[in-house]
């Protein structure tokens, strides 16, 4: 009998051992096909456009990864005024700075009212906004085009019109910030309340100081959205370089230009954008996955 | 639902009868500040010492009547037709008649105003009648401080919700209620304001959407109708399971490095799309890196159409897609894993079950349970997943098959997009948005109702 166990034990044990080999190969294949197009990108950059430095090609798509000699052509050259890419570049970090404090405090203030507050048209306010979302968002695209354009707020003046547009309906984008605020003891309120502290008061001093994880993730979520704004931005934006923004600009030169003679700039100016908004999203980590985890079971 | 429906019509109506009937009596009994308060308002207020209150009543209504006759009037007249004199070249000079787009806009706009003003001036004769009560009942109105200091206190939430509401009001509900309208007026190329007029023409627009002969969109629609909610299933189910099972991977008993595989997998979301998709959808180009390598090793003979094979750029897609979508869903499985209580697990164990039934009986139903609201938000969120279709294949490949410049990875997004910008088409663009609400709000409606967390709250409480 106590043999038998023991046999039973050790074949398990194999069998453990045998399952979490199988369990690693898997995961290294996750790894590679995870990472590859990243390496791939990398080592494209840093591939020369210039013939005589990379022979027999002019920064077009090849059949090989590894340049045959590592340059900083493509760097020089998107960082030179032979391009408007730094504009681009300084473009998107200011909408994404202004979006990313505009929509925080917008969602922070929306989401404490409905949290902790209570008024009449609560609950009516709330599906309608739910409905309002059904819509899709590109829909509206020419009518806020106009609206922009009354301001004044399109072509050379496309970026504050972005900063306008994406903070102005971030109130709807409450879900998960709300959420948050719902798990703080409402008897926390009451107490400071009886202390005399006003709404405000008890809003600035104590639930937006408890609130460090849900404010980094909306801010971060909201910071990195420009990044990726191509739909809006190319038609806010059209026709006038000056105001593109990265995506923007890296989609023409990929789709829209002549790819085959930029495609190792784009990915150079790839490089460029990603490794800021990787490293920031890397350092806060922690506050995305909470958010997205706790906005997830909440729905 | 109609039950409830017709439970709730008759609430409806009684309400707005009592409003009525409250309108007429507080202006029977109302001594004579209330009464002129009907035409000026915050007159009472302002006679009886509310200082702040009516102020801001009597600024809102001067601003509205001064709207109405500067803009409001002028628009509002020409809302029925949209606008009847036509942009002319006289000579050498263009003179320009009415912009129907313009007067469709602020026809909106004045509508909306007028009804935020009747609700102002209900709120302003309920105000009259409260102020009226209080003094009779021998009590004193709350100070002019007061009343201002409460909008940090007792309605910090209307100070909060004010501007976001205006911002939601003019970017969103605004341009929404003119989209719509947009669908039913024939706004396209050869209609462009302000060169052009447009104007009202019922439900052609959904007619041509729905036809199958001549210029009919009918069987387009169909096909790109089917395939975004093909789509959006297997985007959101295999992503799901997929990512499910790499969390658990990742999770389980003895593998080390767990952080290192996490973090990895994250470089993903990391990255913004709009630089790793444009690279992936180049590395399948017919010249691209993948087609080349397979060249030169001789395994193929002629470089596989990756983007301009209907099937296969459909298959692409949803494979490219879990690339994008295993991530979240491992980030957000193995929080959900970890939040099991432990004890399901070694109950199961004592009764003798083994790893396969736990998954079956344990962990599936949990995590089904909980991330059902989740589901369904992935779902409705891929039905618009314009980035992924777009940065990959722009909707290509197109056909001539399908109508509309749509082409076989089309979503109904996409194609609005492209009608939008390319066709400037905005009458068809403007029903395929609403074609997509529909979807999204009926699919959402019938799934959020048969949701076990909705159903069954208490199950894992």
């Amino acid at each position: 009998m106590a043999q038998n166990t023991e046999k039973k034990y050790a074949s398990m044990k194999g069998k453990r051992r045998a399952s979490l080999t199988v369990t690693y190969i898997v995961l290294v294949l996750i790894s590679i096909i995870w990472l590859l197009p990243f390496i791939g990108l990398i080592l494209q950059s840093f591939r020369s456009f210039d013939p005589a430095v990379e022979p027999g090609q002019n920064g077009g798509m090849v059949s090989y990864i590894v340049p045959k000699t590592f340059s900083f052509d493509n760097y020089k050259f998107i960082l030179s005024d032979q391009t408007n890419f730094p504009r681009w570049y300084l473009n998107t970090v200011i909408i994404a700075i202004f979006v990313s404090i505009g929509q925080t405090l917008n969602i922070l203030g929306v989401s404490y009212a409905l949290s902790k507050m209570r008024f009449k048209g609560r609950t009516l306010l709330m599906r309608f906004w739910l409905i309002l979302g059904m819509f899709p968002g590109f829909l509206t695209m020419i009518c806020l085009y106009f609206l922009l354009k009354q301001f004044g707020l399109t072509q050379a003046g496309a970026v504050p019109g972005l900063i306008l547009v994406s903070i102005a309906s971030s109130g709807m984008g409450y879900y998960v910030c709300k959420g948050y605020f719902d798990t703080i003891p409402k008897a926390l309120d009451e107490a400071m309340m009886i202390d005399g502290a006003s709404r405000a008061r008890i809003f600035f001093t104590m639930t937006i100081p408890m609130s460090k994880p849900i404010i980094i993730y909306t801010a971060l979520v909201a910071f990195m959205a420009p990044w990726c704004d191509y739909v809006f931005a190319s038609y806010v934006a059209f026709g006038h370089d000056k105001s593109y923004n990265v995506a923007v600009g890296l989609q023409r030169w990929l789709v829209n230009a002549d790819y085959q003679g930029y495609f190792t700039r784009f990915c150079a100016g790839g490089v460029l954008v990603a490794i800021p908004v990787t490293l920031l999203f890397m350092f806060l980590q922690k506050y995305y996955v909470e958010g997205v985890t706790g906005g997830a079971v909440k729905g | 639902m109609s039950a409830a429906a017709k439970k709730k019509n008759p609430g409806f109506f009684r309400a707005v009868g009592k409003d009525i009937a409250e309108i007429g009596t507080t202006f029977a009994h109302g001594d004579w500040r209330t009464r002129l308060s009907y035409i000026i308002l915050g007159f009472g207020q302002l006679l009886r010492g509310q200082i702040a209150k009516g102020i801001a009543y009597l600024a809102t209504e001067v601003l509205f009547i001064w709207y109405m006759l500067q803009v409001g009037n002028r628009y509002l007249a020409k809302f029925s037709t949209l606008g009847t004199v036509e942009t002319t070249k006289v000579h050498r000079k263009t003179v320009y008649g009415d912009n129907s787009f313009l007067i469709l806009l602020y026809s909106l706009l004045t509508i909306c105003i007028i009804v935020f003003f009747i609700f102002l001036w209900r709120l302003n004769v309920r105000e009259n009648l409260k102020e009226e009560l209080i003094l009779k009942s021998g009590k004193q109105l709350p100070s002019n401080k007061k009343v201002l200091a409460s909008l940090l206190d007792g309605n910090f939430d209307k100070t909060l919700l004010t501007l976001p509401m205006i911002g939601i009001f003019l970017f969103t509900v605004l341009p929404i209620i003119f989209m719509v309208c947009i669908a039913f007026t024939n706004y396209d190329k050869t209609h462009q304001s302000p060169t052009h007029l447009f104007t009202w023409v019922g439900f052609d627009n959904f007619r041509e959407l729905f036809a199958t002969g001549g210029s009919g969109l009918g069987s387009t629609f169909g096909t790109v109708l089917f395939w975004t909610i093909l789509w959006a299933l297997a985007a959101t189910f295999i992503d799901y399971f997929l990512g499910l099972g790499v969390a658990m991977l990742i999770n389980k008993k003895g593998v080390r490095f767990k952080k290192l595989w996490r973090t990895i997998l994250v470089i993903t979301i990391a990255v913004p799309q709009i630089v790793s998709l444009l690279y992936i959808s180049k590395l399948f180009a017919s010249d691209g890196i993948i087609n080349q390598t397979l060249l030169k090793w001789g395994w193929i003979s002629k470089a596989i159409s990756f983007w301009t094979d209907p099937v296969l750029a459909k298959v692409m897609i949803i494979l490219i897609n879990i690339w994008v979508g295993i991530p979240y869903m491992m980030l957000i499985a193995t929080g959900l894993l970890m939040n099991i209580p432990p004890d399901l697990y070694e109950s199961a164990s004592l009764d003798g079950a083994n790893h396969r039934q736990m998954f079956r009986y344990i962990t599936l139903p949990y995590i089904m349970f909980v991330t059902g609201p989740f589901l369904l938000t992935q779902f409705t969120g891929n039905l618009n997943n314009f980035n992924v279709i777009f940065l990959l294949t722009q909707g290509g490949p197109l056909s001539t098959k399908l109508k509309g410049n749509a082409g076989y990875t089309d979503l109904l997004i996409t194609w609005l997009y492209k009608m939008t910008v390319n066709d400037t088409n905005y009458r068809m663009a403007a029903v395929i948005g609403i074609m997509v609400f529909i979807v999204t709000a009926v699919i959402s409606l019938v799934v959020y109702n048969m949701l076990p967390s909705v159903k069954d709250e208490e199950a894992f409480q």
